[in-house]
């Protein structure tokens, strides 16, 4: 018995050499970097959105020489939007992957204790869509983002609540997450400074599809508006159910509801029809991206939401890692504060925490068939 | 305070309950007869929403537009197809475990949940799914700018829930399948003894179950209008915890636990808070097993000597 378990492990260590050896010959010739979002649980759509934009900014390197002839290779990770599943993931592709930069997360809750582990690796973490502040305000020099932040974001969205839609009576819903909460609150503190205190401030279930007594409530309170703090899975049933019980009150939501997948939570075009949101220019629209575009939509693919936030993050990296000529930490991160990168959406820089030096939040409206535009 | 507001919260804490008691009823009868709490149940539910818009579109391809008839072939498919994955989810993963631990298939069948789930999302994708709208309209009470209202498709779903509920009752206590079950349940040795086919009895109460979820998975899917391959899990999480409450193994517990679940959350989140609805009907759960460790109409277990 002993005699043969004592052979089966010394097979199982040759195993495990060999393997380790050729992932070490592998990482000699490739740069790796990880991708890290949501594959499975309920908010899988936006992991696919960034896979599918590091994937093709990966090949479309690659097809231009890779970084000094060294070839890049995107590494998917699964944090499934829960914070303890992040942390493990990044622990794996720390560890196992040994990846040498990450794009991710896509959760603002996942991406914050997963940079803690990134930060110990020392490792340069960039999120295309995390835009909770905190992402940034924790003094980490190698934590990057692609996008705005939700107190800019929820900022233009108080703005346009007040101002333009001259709304008396707004109430506020959230998910309890990270970012939907954050993306709320950093609402109604731009609202109360311009002079409007909520009528109802509230939280919900994600994951759940019934809200009709919290539309009830809404009703209850006699809103003329109603600011969403949360994602689209949530938010599709929210504004059915709203327009239902026959409230007319405007909608007002975020960047995650920048999906058509939030035409399908709703159950229809219809019921998005007049729907309000904050999202970046149109990266659609931008002329830098249009080719990119074109290849993303030859393979029957529509790069909508974070897709090219997700190119553009791999853009960064590895522009980062070209001029440098490293993958380390410090290098990176001090060139990506001091340089821009020309991405596929548009010239972008960086501030001394990590954040774009310009965001580009605007509003845009959804219509009855189901699309959206600027206003 | 406004009657019609507590009027709409007390119906909207019905028809949730009602969502609740429909799924609840499945768990319940599968718990009832060989004490197993099948986890994958709200998978089921899942898959079924997934047949709701496969056999509609099917349907409407075919040049059927009756209303009632597109229903009725939709509601019949989808709980034959989800009998038969009921069938062989048993077949599969908990007959080849029926003599072990009492652990053993509850494990068995967290990891069906996930096979489902995984399955489901690989082969229909990510994405949100949505169903066109079939039943339209809806019945106001009151005036112009105060009503109360509950749409047809709502009150379809409370009717098939007390519908649902009295059918599997009268199947379990007055025909010659539910004294089977009943024996089965009681012991089940002694039931293959005296000539029934326990295996046979099992497999037949899960496909009642699974085509129970079906009925849910139809009518709920029509009245929500979208659905992904998540959905199973919170939904079958609370028709479980409605089933705890009524007392599980008790068919009409189920559906009482059901509406009181649904009414405890309607009406906290109507009118105290819905970040804390969780909180206090979990809570609610908690002081009735207290007080009642066999659920509302759930009778004390009798250890067996």
């Amino acid at each position: 018995m002993m005699k043969r378990s004592s052979w089966k492990s010394l097979l199982l260590t040759i195993v495990i050499g060999v393997l380790a050896m050729a992932g070490t010959a592998n990482a000699a010739d490739t740069i790796k970097i990880g991708v890290a979002g949501p594959h499975t649980g309920g908010y899988a759509a936006f992991g696919e959105q960034f896979w599918r934009g590091a994937e093709q900014a990966c090949k479309d390197i690659n097809a231009a020489g890779g970084i000094d002839g060294k070839m890049i290779e995107v590494v998917k990770a699964d944090d499934a939007c829960e914070p303890k599943q992040a942390v493990s993931v990044a622990n794996r592709l720390m560890d196992v992957d040994n990846v040498q930069a990450v794009a991710g997360h896509y959760c603002s809750s996942s991406t914050i204790p997963a940079s803690e582990i990134y930060a110990d690796a020392d490792i340069l973490v960039m999120t295309p869509g995390s835009t909770n502040p905190k992402v940034t305000e924790r003094q980490m020099k190698g934590v990057f983002r692609m996008c705005g932040r939700d107190d800019q974001q929820g900022a233009v969205a108080a703005n346009f609540i007040i101002n333009t839609l001259k709304a008396k009576r707004v109430a506020v819903i959230h998910d309890k997450d990270s970012y939907g909460q954050g993306l709320a609150d950093a609402m109604i503190d731009k609202m109360k400074a311009l002079g409007v205190t909520e009528v109802l401030y509230e939280g919900l279930t994600r994951g759940e599809k019934d809200f009709n007594s919290l539309v009830t409530k809404v009703k209850s309170v006699k809103a003329d508006a109603l600011f969403f703090g949360g994602l689209h899975t949530e938010a599709g049933p929210l504004v059915r159910q709203l327009r239902e019980q026959g409230i007319t009150a405007a909608f007002i939501s975020g960047d995650a509801i920048n999906s058509a997948d939030f035409v399908t939570a709703a159950g229809g075009p219809q019921y998005v029809d007049g729907v309000y949101m904050t999202f970046g220019q149109d990266p659609l629209t931008l002329k830098t991206g249009r080719d990119v575009i074109e290849k993303f939509r030859a393979d029957g693919y529509e790069p909508e939401g974070y897709t090219l936030y997700a190119y553009a993050t791999v853009q960064a990296l590895t522009a980062a890692m070209d001029a440098t000529n490293s993958t380390n930490l410090d290098k990176m991160a001090d060139w990506l504060h001091g340089n821009s990168v020309n991405t596929v959406l548009g010239e972008k820089s960086w501030d001394s925490k990590g954040d774009l030096k310009v965001s580009d939040f605007v509003m845009y409206q959804w219509d009855a068939k189901g699309k959206f535009r600027q206003l | 305070m406004d009657i019609y507001i507590l009027g709409q919260q007390l119906l909207n804490g019905l028809i949730l309950g009602s969502i609740y008691g429909l799924i609840a009823i499945g768990y319940t009868m599968v718990y009832g007869i060989i004490g197993m709490i099948n986890f994958a149940h709200g998978d089921i539910y899942m898959i079924s929403a997934y047949l709701t818009a496969i056999l509609l579109s099917l349907i409407f391809s075919l040049g059927i537009t009756s209303l009632p008839v597109v229903l009725l072939l939709t509601l019949f498919f989808a709980m034959a197809i989800t009998g038969t994955y009921g069938w062989a989810i048993e077949r599969v993963a908990y007959r080849p475990l029926r003599g072990s631990t009492r652990l053993a298939p509850l494990i068995s069948a967290i990891g069906m949940s996930l096979v489902l789930q995984s399955y489901v999302q690989i082969s229909q994708g990510a994405r949100n799914q949505g169903v066109p709208i079939l039943i339209k309209g809806v019945l106001r009470l009151g005036g112009e700018e105060q009503f109360v209202q509950i749409t047809y498709i709502q009150i379809l779903i409370v009717i098939a829930s007390f519908i649902g509920m009295a059918a599997l009752t009268y199947i379990i206590l007055r025909t010659s399948l539910g004294r089977q079950c009943r024996a089965t349940q009681q012991d089940r040795k002694m039931a293959a003894i005296l000539g029934i086919n326990t295996n046979r009895i099992i497999s037949t109460v899960f496909v009642i179950g699974s085509s129970m979820a079906a009925l849910a998975g139809v009518l709920v899917t029509l009245n929500y209008g979208s659905f992904d391959f998540y959905i199973g899990f919170v939904i079958g999480i609370k028709a479980f915890t409605a089933a705890v409450l009524g007392g599980i193994g008790s068919l009409p517990g189920a559906m009482l636990g059901g509406i009181v679940l649904g009414m405890a959350e309607g009406l906290f989140s109507g009118f105290v808070s819905s970040d804390y609805k969780d909180v206090f009907a979990f809570g609610l759960l908690v002081l009735v097993l207290v007080f009642r460790p066999s659920g509302l109409l759930g009778k004390p277990e009798i250890e067996k000597v």
